[in-house]
């Protein structure tokens, strides 16, 4: 201790004390925000589940990911990317991916639920983060619409569409219409910011607001378009596109029927 | 007394003297006379005026009864209508009434849709008759100035519309005068200026929406109106111009009076036009503001573009190159010049411009001064027919590049890759469209010629008894070949001097924009190669392929 009080004076003691206060600050928020996503780690895994999920994983995803999740230079590591995303990634069937492009597109899901949660539980068992939402979260019944509109319209709109029918992002990428999504997969798209998506985590979009956003995209999705058909709400588009098209024959075939008997 | 009231007509009828007390002091008769006897010809491309005018009565029935419940103003309130998505959300006067014209009125959102859905159908209509009018030579002498006003038409039309979609004050449209205002903004000097004057002081503020109004509801459609009674009375005072036809000439015009043919026909188009709206109106959703939300100036939604009719300059936008080569964001004498916005709005100017001036340019390049009722086929015009091709390819690309993000996510492109192919079109794609477009017109004037010259091509293949194969051609009927023959031989007009015996620069230029208009002329079939081709008939009795064509063009 004495050793210590000696060097209060050393011209590092600032530098010390500096780096000392930074690692404290920062490796206290690692563990509020780990807490705070690890927080929703209720789905458990058994042992069994993790093994069929490494054994699952040795086969299909290894390759890329490297045989211990750590990455390799054709895919990222998955340590520490928690249930959440993997439950996205192979639930929607972007991975394991059908081809190297931009971003992975959505295909037909290659595992059933079963191997879904033995994949996510392995890739949990390497290090902590997000997991698969509790039910509470997804429940539309008892999310709100116009908060759900609000949330979306000022975070997800700019490259979803209003209308959540999806939009071009730049060199080929794209951000995916939300139409017939999943809750569940809305959810941990929030969560977990897959592709080219931002995260939105729990301090930023709440787990109810969430709720809400899901619950807003439901009801796009499931009320009755109420002005007629909605030409994929894309807007003046495809507006435009129709009255030169049909429009237009329609109207040059009247034309051509008043007119066919000229003098 | 009793004198002037003997000469007078007395109808014996109670409703032949209703008639008769109307027409004696409204003198309507003479009228009925008058537009009763006003010839139509025709044909179909005759009727997108048509169609445009219709369109435009439709919008004035359905943007009154709009009217009853919009409510111009940008008070913030906070909606309770039943649109659950929107409920409590705070917005402007504006977009809540939008709301409850949509969701709450009777009839309300069909009326909507009704109303813009006619929007399209009108300038939809109204440029394809611009079209038809240019590609047919119709703005010729007499009709230049009418030319002028139907542009005028065109550019009215165009600020309706855009007055009229940013009135629901929602996301998409704010987005929309957020770029009117940035093209202010970019106009030196004066435009701050006028920026603030527009909007009342900074964007957005409270009073843009109540004066687009006044204007969308008022101004526009009224001058709108004056422009459509100026133009049906220079039709009147014209006639109407007719295609080349056995029997149809400058001075006269074949086609069905207005009493009583043109009238139950033009009658029963505006209901067929009406239904078609309706139709649409009622089954397909245009503009589902409900889905925006209310106007914020911070968010930009994925897919916002505008109506098709301002897609141009927001494509010009999105073609600008943002700091390539070099950063266009220059300073002149202290003054902040965007050259990224200035630069692509100047060709579209420059467009407008040639547009309103092509009747006189054309006058002055082929010195025709003549009065002109009988129109091109646009295959007897291939210079014309190149430039207007053109035109269309410029504006053409322009409004797809305003579509950029929504063709890469459809054809699964890259976004960058689609403005790039865009900016080559819009430098080659005039160029290829006025070369394809004059070309195929020189190939059809041949193809008529030979036609003209040898028949149509039956199709019956006859062995001759020497065993030679030879296809049948039947001939034309005189009909159907005056109408191939009978175009206007356009000749090249050499550069001449004035009076002075001086060659001017713009004359030199004339004259080497005549002879590219006219050098590679196709010309009519006259009477002599007619002959000439006959006489070959006679020999053979039947014309062997191809054989004729090239000796009438080594006669000629």
């Amino acid at each position: 201790m004495k050793a210590l009080s000696q060097k209060r004076r050393h011209p590092l003691a600032v530098l010390a004390l500096l780096v000392m206060a930074l690692l404290l600050t920062g490796g206290l928020y690692a563990v509020a925000t780990t807490t705070n996503e690890a927080k929703a780690e209720t789905t458990t895994y058994s042992a069994q589940d993790i093994e069929e999920g490494q054994k699952l994983f040795m086969a299909n995803c290894s390759t890329c990911h490297g045989v211990n999740a750590a990455g390799s230079e054709a895919g990222p590591s998955l340590i520490g990317v928690g249930a959440a995303s993997v439950d996205f990634q192979v639930g929607t069937g972007r991975m394991p991916m059908q081809m190297h492009g931009p971003q992975a597109q959505v295909k037909p899901a290659q595992f059933n639920d079963e191997q879904t949660k033995q994949l996510a539980g392995y890739v949990a068992s390497l290090g902590a983060g997000p997991a698969v939402p509790e039910e509470e979260y997804l429940d539309v019944t008892e999310g709100d619409s116009a908060n759900g509109a609000k949330v979306f319209l000022a975070n997800c709109a700019m490259c979803h569409n209003a209308a959540g029918a999806g939009g071009a992002l730049t060199r080929g990428k794209y951000a995916p219409s939300l139409m017939g999504v999943d809750e569940a997969h809305i959810y941990e798209a929030m969560q977990t910011g897959p592709q080219n998506m931002p995260v939105f985590n729990d301090a930023n979009i709440t787990p109810e607001e969430k709720r809400d956003v899901i619950t807003y995209l439901k009801a796009l999705d499931n009320n009755t378009n109420p002005g007629g058909f909605g030409l994929g709400s894309l807007g003046p588009v495809s507006e435009g596109l129709l009255i030169w098209s049909l429009g237009l024959a329609v109207v040059i075939g009247f034309t051509v029927w008043l007119t066919s008997r000229s003098a | 007394m009793s004198s002037t009231t003997d000469y007078e007509y007395r109808p014996r009828t109670s409703s032949g003297r209703i008639a008769n007390f109307v027409d004696t002091r409204a003198g309507v008769s003479p009228m009925v006379k008058e537009f009763g006897r006003k010839i139509f010809p025709d044909h179909w491309t005759f009727m997108f005026g048509e169609v445009a005018l219709y369109s435009f009565v439709i919008l004035l029935l359905s943007g009154t009864f709009l009217a009853f419940w919009f409510d111009p103003t940008m008070t913030s309130l906070e909606y309770d209508g039943s649109y659950v998505p929107m409920q409590g959300v705070e917005m402007s006067g504006a977009y809540a009434s939008t709301l409850h014209i949509s969701f709450d009125i009777r009839g309300g959102l069909f009326l909507r849709q009704l109303h813009h859905w006619s929007a399209l159908m009108f300038v939809m209509a109204l440029s394809v008759h611009m079209l038809r009018v240019f590609f047919t030579g119709a703005f010729r002498r007499p009709r230049e100035l009418n030319w002028v006003v139907g542009c005028v038409l065109f550019l009215l039309a165009i600020v309706a519309g855009f007055s009229g979609y940013s009135l629901p004050d929602d996301v998409l449209s704010g987005n929309g005068l957020r770029i009117a205002d940035a093209m202010l903004k970019a106009i030196p000097v004066v435009g701050t200026y006028m920026s603030m004057f527009m909007f009342g002081g900074e964007f957005p503020g409270l009073a843009i929406i109540g004066r687009l109004y006044i204007a969308h509801v008022l101004i526009i459609p009224a001058l709108i109106l004056v422009m459509i009674v100026v133009h049906l009375f220079m039709v009147v005072v014209h006639k109407h111009t007719q295609y080349p036809g056995p029997g149809r000439t400058e001075n006269n015009v074949v086609g069905f009076p207005v009493g009583p043919v043109y009238a139950a026909k033009a009658g029963g188009f505006f209901f067929i036009v009406f239904g078609l709206l309706a139709t649409l109106a009622a089954t397909t959703t245009i503009n589902a503001v409900w889905n925006y939300g209310p106007y914020d100036p911070s968010p930009v939604q994925a897919g916002s573009q505008p109506d098709f009719y301002m897609g141009f300059p927001d494509g010009a936008l999105r073609l600008m190159p943002g700091s390539w080569p070099f950063s266009w964001e220059v300073s002149i004498f202290g003054w902040a010049v965007p050259l990224a916005i200035l630069l692509p709005l100047l060709p579209i100017g420059l467009l407008f411009v040639a547009m309103f001036a092509y009747p006189w340019i054309e006058r002055w390049v082929t010195k025709d001064n003549r009065v002109h009722n009988v129109l091109d086929r646009p295959r007897n015009a291939p210079f014309r027919t190149g430039i207007g091709a053109a035109a269309v390819a410029f504006y053409a690309v322009q409004m797809m590049a305003a579509s950029s993000d929504l063709i890469a996510t459809h054809f699964h492109v890259g976004l960058n890759d689609v403005t790039y192919w865009l900016r080559a079109a819009y430098f080659l794609g005039p160029i290829l469209a006025f070369i394809i477009a004059r070309r195929m017109c020189l190939a059809l004037q041949r193809k008529d010629r030979e036609i003209v010259l040898h028949g149509r091509e039956s199709g019956r293949i006859q062995a001759l008894p020497h065993g030679e194969f030879v296809e049948v051609h039947e001939p034309l009927d005189e009909y159907k070949r005056y109408r191939l023959v009978n175009f206007e031989d356009m000749e090249v007009q050499p550069a001449r001097a004035n009076a002075k015996g001086k060659v001017s620069g713009t004359e030199k230029l004339r004259g080497r924009l005549s002879s590219w208009y006219f050098e590679d002329r196709v010309a009519p079939v006259t009477p002599k190669e007619l002959d000439a081709a006959h006489g070959h008939h006679e020999d053979h009795t039947r014309e062997v392929v191809g054989a004729g064509s090239h000796q009438a063009q080594l006669d000629k």
